[in-house]
């Protein structure tokens, strides 16, 4: 069999969302068995691994390990060293504040106050009902517009404390809020 | 094309083989360039950056330790640029290192201090202050991490990764917040087999065995407790170098000593118990030879193993849980003797096991684990209570005070203290099985093994894997179904080799009848708990101590020792009878690998 292109098999029609468990962990096997016999894929199944759970559980990394014949620890340490990859589980929507030199000077700090007030979260968590991820970057280049916010793709300038409500209701809860997903269990 | 190349390091001219580093080139000029995370033939990375040199034509510094001499290379290693970039980098190092050398049990044994001498570098001058808080992993019955003293330069990834082919500590996240660890877990829950080599190649104190001196220290002072200490075959060849001793120094007599002016009530011999390991697994062998040819029970299960490193029979259990029938049940030769003393031992001297103490000096940090196995209580408590190692121990002879090589020599004590010359050679990778073959062939014919000076040609050594045949010729008649059978055996140290014999074994490329593995490269003489640094070099010398040993012994075959004789007709009855079952041997689990 030819592989095709395993990144596009996972990530087109997977509607990973509405698998359950056993089959998002049925359908990275497929995936990793394609892989399986080639050295140095580590990072693209960590990447398949990712667009069908969502993020990289514990038991996830266990279990391509498992199949790939790589020590957990390497799997561990390639999944925490890029960016790309997150271990937590995130929501639907990502909040950025920019805390580089000039946003942090003109007021990124008392938005990341407000934020964390309102959506009762640190930087890097995810609240509760699974709608919002917060996080920090470090200058996006556009420091004459600061303070910057990033919502999804869309980028907030010049924001006031003030209108961080504003900015939270365009991604107000989706109409179907999902609560925050269950702990992953390793599928063998 | 030439073999060599001709440079310029700091303007003199040096012609060396092609292949050679900058490193070492500057070595033949007699110049020593500081390093800290290059280990030779193990991990040679360029991860730290302290060896870094300037490059004529070159924008930026260079690691010299991988960077490799070509024609007509100018290299300065002293320029201002270079200096200043050493300091820089040992700088951020020592701000990162949780520095109580005092209180360290690497003090004046440390790389990190040395690399501070070479350096003339002020530590004072460096205030502490650590990327990340400091992590203690006390989880593992065998080894400690501390990641405050961990100046991450990943020597013990590559050992485990690709030394050993266990891979249980990696690098992970990046930047400041990294840190070299386990997955998930502490290592006690991880998948590590204990064998600390990891331990072995740390520079600094940041991964190290779990502390035993302590409870040892206290069981002595305590007037109710008999406290009876055993010395592993490898500590005599190795101890010498914790007292400033060249390595190879054979210190039997001395250790004896040391031991008895410590405060142990008796000094035993695990030797004593390898001849008696000997004695079991030898028949043990024969029991399931007999079953396969004479009875052709295809079930047996051959290739038998040996049982007597605890690292390797963890590993199998994580890696081939298939094939942890093939071990031999004998207990390793630490554990049999801790079950012998608080079972014959006690009864001899009417106590019972609760008031004696076993301490073993082993040279393997995987042996703590393996005392603390629930299987290994046959004697109705903990068969060995407390397990230090070679280096462990140094530090006791340091403590009290004793001027080590110059002690006088002493005997190890009767009932358990005598051995042939066939137990010393048990610290050796090939020595087992050595050891075994003295009193099997001569079992089954006869007759001594057919060698020069009893040993086997090319069986023993600390390199790659060995095999070797050997036919039974004119056996006696209990063994006639042995005639003209080639017992096809093999011997391999180190589990990066014991992962490629076993992937033979198990997919039936490869058929043996008896397999030898010691978990550490070169058998115990290398083990995880020896004196530091164990180079390949100190391998030999340690090897070629043992050897002397064994050949200066009037008797050199583990079925001559007469106390073996002795235990069997007064306690255990003959080798494998029920009794012995009971006592001397064990079982195993299947482990996950992941
Ligand atoms: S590891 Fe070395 S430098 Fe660090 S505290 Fe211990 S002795 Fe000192
Ligand atoms: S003890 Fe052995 S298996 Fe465990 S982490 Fe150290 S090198 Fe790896
Ligand atoms: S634990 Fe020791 S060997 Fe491992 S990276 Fe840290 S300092 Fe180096
Ligand atoms: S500092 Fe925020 S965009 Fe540059
Ligand atoms: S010794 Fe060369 S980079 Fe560490």
């Amino acid at each position: 069999m030819t592989p095709g292109n395993p990144l596009k098999i996972a990530a087109q029609g997977c509607h990973c969302e509405e698998l359950s468990e056993e089959q998002k962990f049925e359908r990275l096997d497929e995936i990793l068995a394609i892989y399986r016999e080639q050295p140095g894929s580590l990072i693209n199944c960590l990447y398949v691994a990712q667009t069908i759970f969502g993020h990289l559980p514990d038991p996830v990394l266990a279990h391509v390990a498992r199949r790939l014949g790589v020590p957990t620890a390497r799997v561990t340490g390639v999944a925490s060293f890029y960016s790309f990859f997150s271990r937590q589980p995130r929501g639907r929507h990502t909040i950025k504040v920019c805390l580089g030199t000039a946003c942090y000077v003109r007021g990124g700090r008392e938005i990341m106050e407000v934020l964390v007030r309102d959506l009762g979260i640190k930087a890097g968590e995810t609240t509760e009902d699974g709608q919002y991820t917060l996080e920090v970057v470090r200058c996006v280049g556009a420091c004459a517009l600061a303070p910057v916010v990033l919502g999804d793709d869309e980028t907030f300038r010049r924001v006031r404390p003030t209108k961080v409500s504003e900015i939270l209701a365009r991604f107000a809860p989706s109409a179907t809020p999902s609560a925050a997903p269950a702990p992953v269990k390793e599928v063998v | 094309m030439s073999d060599t190349v001709k440079l310029t390091i700091d303007h003199m001219d040096v012609e060396v083989p092609r292949g050679t580093t900058v490193l070492e080139a500057a070595r033949e000029l007699g110049l020593r360039i500081p390093t800290l995370c290059h280990l030779e033939g193990v991990h040679q990375q360029g991860v730290c950056r302290v060896c870094v040199v300037e490059l004529e034509g070159r924008p930026n510094l260079l690691a010299s330790c991988v960077l490799e001499a070509a024609n007509g290379m100018r290299v300065r290693t002293n320029s201002m640029r270079v200096l200043r970039a050493r300091n820089t980098v040992f700088e951020l190092m020592l701000s990162d290192h949780h520095k109580d050398c005092l209180g360290c049990d690497r003090n004046t044994d440390c790389e990190l201090q040395e690399l501070a001498m070479h350096l003339g570098v002020d530590a004072e001058r460096f205030a502490e202050d650590l990327a990340a808080p400091r992590m203690l992993d006390i989880s593992s019955q065998s080894l400690v991490r501390d990641s405050g003293k961990c100046i991450l330069c990943r020597r013990c990834v590559s050992v485990c990764e690709q030394v050993q082919t266990v891979g249980t500590i990696g690098v992970q996240e990046r930047g400041s917040a990294s840190s070299v660890a386990p997955a998930f877990v502490g290592l006690g829950d991880a998948v590590c087999v204990n064998c600390g080599q990891c331990a072995a190649v740390c520079p600094v104190n940041a991964i190290f065995e779990r502390d035993h001196v302590h409870p040892v220290e206290e069981a002595i002072i305590d007037p109710a407790k008999h406290v009876v200490v055993q010395t592993a075959p490898a500590i005599r060849a190795a101890i010498g170098e914790t007292q400033g001793m060249p390595a190879g120094s054979l210190v039997t007599g001395q250790l004896v000593t040391a031991l008895k002016m410590m405060g142990f009530d008796a000094v035993f011999d695990t030797n004593w118990s390898a001849d008696l390991t000997i004695l079991e697994e030898g028949m043990e062998l024969l029991a399931r030879l007999k079953r396969a040819v004479a009875d052709g029970d295809s079930s047996v299960a051959l290739p038998m193993m040996t049982s007597c490193s605890p690292g390797w029979v963890k590993f199998l259990e994580h890696f081939y849980p298939d094939l942890t029938d093939n071990l031999s049940t004998a207990k390793s030769p630490q554990q049999m003797l801790g079950t012998v003393i608080k079972t014959y031992y006690a009864q001899n001297l009417g106590l019972q096991p609760e008031d004696i103490v076993v301490v073993s000096v082993m040279p393997c940090t995987a042996k703590k684990f393996e005392a603390s196995r629930p299987e290994m209580t046959d004697s109705g408590v903990r068969d060995v209570d407390y397990v230090v190692t070679t280096r462990e121990l140094g530090r006791m002879i340091r403590k009290n005070g004793l001027d080590f090589a110059n002690l006088p020599a002493g005997e190890f004590d009767d009932p358990l203290g005598r051995s042939s010359g066939a137990a010393d050679i048990f610290a050796n990778s090939g020595g087992v099985m050595e050891a075994a073959l003295r009193t099997v062939h001569e079992v089954v014919t006869g007759r001594e093994l057919p060698f020069a000076n009893l040993h086997v040609t090319d069986l023993m050594d600390i390199e790659g894997v060995r095999e070797v045949a050997v036919t039974f010729e004119d056996v006696t008649e209990d063994y006639s179904w042995l005639e003209g059978v080639t017992a096809k055996l093999a011997v391999t140290s180190g589990l990066g080799n014991a992962r490629e014999l076993m992937d033979r074994v198990s997919s039936g490329q490869a058929e043996y009848h008896f397999i030898e593995v010691m978990g550490c490269p070169g058998g115990c003489i290398g083990g995880g708990g020896q004196p530091r640094p164990t180079t390949d070099a100190v391998r030999r010398q340690r090897f070629a101590a043992i050897c002397a040993e064994d050949e200066g012994k009037p008797l050199r075959k583990s079925h001559e020792n007469p106390l073996i004789d002795r235990i069997y007709a007064d306690f255990l009855g003959e080798p494998n009878s029920h009794k012995a079952h009971e006592l001397l041997h064990t079982h195993y689990v299947a482990r996950d690998a992941y």
